[in-house]
């Protein structure tokens, strides 16, 4: 494996389609429609950053994360990890590639097996890979263990004798156990108590400048995002609204989409919150069964024309903007500009009313 | 619902096909070649001549998916599977079917009768136990469950038997109980149930102790959900909650598993039979191995397998209207 | 066994999110974890009933393997025939007591001796069919469930067309085309019709424990499909594996009574309690020599009871629920 320069491009996706078809009939089950999950995603993630990707449930983030790891198999598209094109890799062949890209996951309920021991869990790289056994891979597992600030002396519990704090440490252990250069970390904090995720986002941190690592941030809480990331991706219904250096993102969003995400953080100041204009969507993300035409926000955009229910926006940086910092609308927003003041401009039948869907499911 | 019993019966179809192959196989199907074969079929006393004789007869001699084909649809002069052939008895040459049509009316009726006495049983018995868990009622069934659940049929029929037959008889001089035979239905439907109630309950009281158990247990894993708590707190009466509410999701469980026992119920029908001397399906099966009668096995075999099959169509028919969500599936 | 002070050495510091480092790593002592298995152990030494049971179960088994004993104790061979001690002037067996503590058999033989014998080939065949049943089952289950679509379908059919027979039935007419029973015969059958309920059990958890994140993690990490059935599914499938395999035992010991009862289980001359009580019908024996049935029926009885009683208090221990009824 080549040992990339801090900038050099480390994962590069390029259209990344999945389908999940949806089947009926009973003895012979074809496919009346499938579910649009992640529908032509195309981004570059380079040595050394994070790469934050928000968006809401469903928008695909969890998805496109297990495209790239080849834990679904692609409807079409391509991944290419260090330079290697892994989009059709085997079982087998993904197997040495899976060293260097590991995933850390959400659920620290779920995602360690309640029946094995801590020690054989954080194990599990060295012994599939066949690094190291017996008394090597426990000091290495140990070792693993300190990494992420357990007490090496747990090596033999199970999970269920860990707090929810203390088990997504065991799980970082795990995807760090033989170093790796690309880290996906699949909302890891989203189910831990708010003073706990303080703590683990530190522990990333650390451990990203220890170690050298390149994570992509998964979340839907922009704060967090926001504190972590480099870039930042925000996703919406499959693809990829607006992409840009963090800042860039909150400072200059551009996206109408981003700047209704970015209205509902809340800021601890009273006093500002009331000055805030809360953009407020009205009704619910359509289903990814049957996406909207065009650009698929129209439904909800404050913004919307008659350009934007029938042409798909292409990912491009608007208004000037640096080539870092894309976003995919017709009708991008200017600094300074409050789009709660707009008013769509296409006919109600392409509209959400009021709460509900459009035509949509 | 019709898409549903469409599937299922197709899926049953082609079960049944495959018993058949899986029958097939294990009659007519033998590595030392047609020769064993025929000895099977003719048995042990047959001579070489006789030997010969069958495997020109049944066309031993010819490539398997040939033999298979005659074996389903049928040869000339030998009607096969799909046409009602069975073959004939090698000894009396009575065709298998007849046979098979004198025996099946009596294990029928056991099977049926034993079926429907049982689920009472068990369900009467786990419902009131799941009811009031922990009472000497809950207690007294559970435990008698447990022990005739550990007894064989056959020793309880042979204890019954002893009991009520021979003891009442001899000793207490109350001839209530006839020691075997049966009487069709169509003849005396009183004899026919006087003859019937040692073997019913014979049939009967093990697989009730165990339904007593899975009812019990299933319902108060019911009782314990959340929106039977809600129901009595509507106030609905207990009887209510528990008839109308509580026991349509407990059934499934029982539904499921007697899908499964009535397979196991034909095996417990060979031993009533045999304990109260009854000559149905499982006599004569019992019958035909002492004699290496293997067409009369065969076809014993095929039918119960249908049988089974069928029942267990009927029976997830059932669970279907208990469950709706298994028709949407 | 301690589990050792959580708050301890594990405790992680609000402030600056970090946790101490162990000073001195080289071999690091390790507490034990109380394991789901230890848990379930202690539940069943609390359960009165299974412990007795056990205890039963442990008499019965000493009595299988000291079963020459009690021939050399009474002087009665196991197959040996006493007909002039034996059997009364008129041909029938004599009764309990005197020489005989549970009498004579029709052919003269000790009742107490063939019971001790019997109770091998029972114990034998009912813990060799249980294990072997639910091995086959437990793999295929896994299989199944997991390698998914093909593999499951055929499996499906398999276990659909195994329920659909009538295994009594099947074990009578491969007893004709085998010529007669035989022990291995008795073994196979039931095994043969046995795993089928155990792999749709099983299947039926891997479906469900297939979906969770441990496993995504698990093919995140690059572990291979058998790597992952057998080290990661099965060990949260094995409790309901050993409940059923110890509910297995007793029905398997019934079963093989019941074959040897129809003639197509373990054959003369060796002792069998099915076979005995098979033999007490004949010509309705039973009913002057009302011991030749009613002992083998109760060793039976108790042997099955006693499984039974254990079999149900494993499950417990492994799924405590509230109702239990005697605790």
């Amino acid at each position: 494996m080549t040992t990339g320069t801090s900038g050099d491009v480390l994962l590069r996706a390029t259209d990344v389609v999945k389908h999940f078809p949806v089947r009926s009939g009973s003895i012979f089950r074809r496919a009346v429609g499938a579910v649009h999950a992640v529908d032509g995603v195309s981004l570059e993630v380079r040595q050394g950053e994070t790469l934050g990707l928000v968006g809401e449930t469903g928008c695909g983030k969890s998805t496109l994360a297990r495209c790239i790891t080849r834990l679904y198999d692609l409807t079409s598209g391509t991944v290419e990890f260090d330079g290697a094109d892994i989009s059709k890799l085997g079982a087998s062949a993904m197997r040495p590639y899976r060293r260097e890209m590991q995933m850390i996951f959400q659920d620290p309920y779920g995602s360690l097996n309640p029946r094995r021991r801590v020690g054989s869990i954080i194990g599990d790289p060295f012994a599939i890979h066949g690094i190291a056994s017996g008394q090597d891979r426990r000091r290495r597992v140990q070792e693993a263990m300190e990494l992420v600030g357990l007490n090496p002396e747990h090596y033999n519990r199970f999970p269920a004798e860990f707090s929810g704090g203390q088990r997504q440490r065991i799980g970082i252990a795990r995807a760090l156990a033989l170093r790796p250069k690309l880290v996906i970390c699949d909302e890891p904090v989203s189910a831990l108590d708010v003073s706990i995720q303080a703590q683990v986002i530190n522990l990333l941190s650390d451990l990203q400048k220890e170690l050298n690592l390149t994570y992509i941030f998964i979340a839907h809480d922009l704060s967090v995002v926001r504190h972590v990331s480099d870039r930042v991706a925000v996703m919406y219904l499959g693809k990829v609204a607006e992409i840009g250096p963090s800042e860039d993102i909150y400072q200059k969003g551009r996206h109408p989409y981003t700047q209704a995400l970015l209205s509902a953080v809340p800021v601890p100041d009273p006093r500002k919150m009331e000055g805030r204009a809360r953009i407020v969507l009205a009704g619910d993300v359509p289903s990814p069964l049957n996406p909207p035409t065009g650009c698929r926000f129209h439904p909800r955009c404050p913004k919307a024309r008659d350009t934007c229910v029938s042409e798909d926006p292409p990912l491009i940086p608007r208004l000037g903007d640096p080539p870092i910092h894309a976003a995919a609308c017709h009708f991008p927003v200017e600094v300074g500009e409050d789009i709660s003041l707009s008013t769509p401009q296409i006919s109600e039948s392409e509209r959400v009313i009021e709460g509900g869907l459009i035509g949509n499911a | 619902m019709g898409r549903f019993l469409v599937r299922r019966i197709l899926q049953g179809l082609l079960v049944m096909w495959l018993v058949t192959i899986a029958a097939f196989c294990l009659f007519f199907i033998d590595p030392s070649g047609p020769m064993s074969v025929a000895r099977r079929i003719g048995g042990r006393q047959a001579t070489t001549q006789q030997l010969h004789r069958i495997i020109h007869d049944l066309g031993l001699n010819q490539p398997l998916y040939k033999q298979y084909w005659h074996f389903l649809w049928g040869a000339p002069g030998r009607p096969g599977l799909l046409q009602g052939g069975l073959g004939r008895d090698y000894y009396f040459g009575e065709p298998v079917t007849h046979i098979l049509y004198q025996a099946a009316p009596i294990t029928f009726s056991l099977a049926i009768g034993a079926s429907v006495l049982w689920l009472a049983m068990g369900l009467a018995s786990g419902i009131l136990s799941a009811v009031r868990p922990r009472s000497f009622l809950d207690r007294f069934f559970t435990t008698i469950a447990l022990f005739f659940y550990s007894m064989p049929t056959f020793v309880l029929g042979l204890l019954l038997l002893l009991i009520f037959y021979f003891d009442f008889t001899t000793k207490l001089h109350l001839a209530w109980f006839p020691a075997a035979g049966y009487v069709a239905f169509s003849h005396n439907p009183w004899e026919w149930v006087h003859h019937l109630i040692l073997p019913w309950m014979t049939l009967a009281v093990v697989s009730a102790a165990a339904y007593t158990r899975l009812s019990r247990s299933s319902m108060l894993d019911v009782l314990g959900e959340d929106y039977i708590r809600t129901a009595r707190a509507k106030g609905l009466t207990e009887r209510r909650v528990v008839l109308r509410h509580g026991l349509r999701a407990a059934l499934t469980p029982i539904v499921t598993q007697f899908g499964i026992d009535l397979a196991v119920l034909i095996g417990g029908a060979i031993v009533t039979e045999q304990v109260f001397s009854m000559q149905g399906l499982g006599f004569e099966a019992v019958q035909a191995i002492n004699n290496q009668d293997l067409p009369v096995i065969l076809g014993i075999v095929i039918v119960a397998s249908a049988a089974v099959v069928i029942a267990n169509i009927v029976v997830d028919i059932i669970y279907a209207v208990l469950d709706p969500r298994v028709r949407l599936n | 066994m301690t589990i050792g002070n959580v708050g301890a050495t594990g405790e992680l510091d609000l402030v600056t999110g970090t946790g101490p480092v162990e000073e001195a790593p080289e071999a690091a002592k390790v507490i034990q974890g109380r394991s789901p298995w230890r848990l379930a152990y202690e539940r069943l030494r609390r359960d009165r009933a299974a412990v007795i049971s056990a205890v039963i179960i442990l008499i019965i088994v000493v009595c299988a393997i000291a079963a020459p004993v009690f021939a050399s104790i009474t002087g009665h061979g196991v197959n040996q025939q006493f007909r002039v001690i034996g059997l009364k002037a008129d041909g029938f067996p004599t009764g309990v007591g005197g020489k005989f503590p549970l009498g004579t058999d029709d052919q003269g033989r000790d009742v107490l001796v063939r019971i001790a014998y019997g109770a091998r080939v029972s114990l034998l065949v009912g813990v060799v069919t249980s294990a072997i049943t639910v091995t086959i089952g437990a793999i295929l289950g896994l299989m199944a469930g997991y390698l998914g679509r093909t593999v499951d379908t055929i499996v499906g059919r398999i276990i659909d067309v195994t329920l659909s027979i009538p295994f009594l039935l099947f074990a009578v007419a491969l007893a004709a085309v085998e010529g007669g029973g035989s022990i291995t015969l008795v073994i196979t059958v039931l095994a043969l019709f046995g795993w089928s309920s155990v792999a749709r059990i099983v299947r039926g958890q891997v479906l469900s424990i297939r979906e969770r994140e441990y496993i995504e993690a698990a093919r995140s990490l690059g572990a291979g499909s058998w790597r992952i059935m057998f080290i990661d599914i099965f060990p949260n499938v094995i409790a309901q594996v050993i409940v059923y395999a110890s509910l297995l035992i007793p029905l398997s010991i019934v079963s093989e009574a019941t074959l040897s009862y129809l003639s197509i289980g373990v054959q003369p001359p060796t002792a069998d309690w099915g076979q005995m009580i098979f033999e007490a019908q004949q010509g309705g024996l039973y009913q002057v020599a009302w011991w030749f049935l009613v002992f083998p029926s109760l060793a039976l009885l108790i042997t099955t009871l006693a499984f039974n009683i254990l079999g149900d208090g494993v499950r417990d221990a492994f799924d405590p629920r509230a109702d239990r009824l005697f605790v």
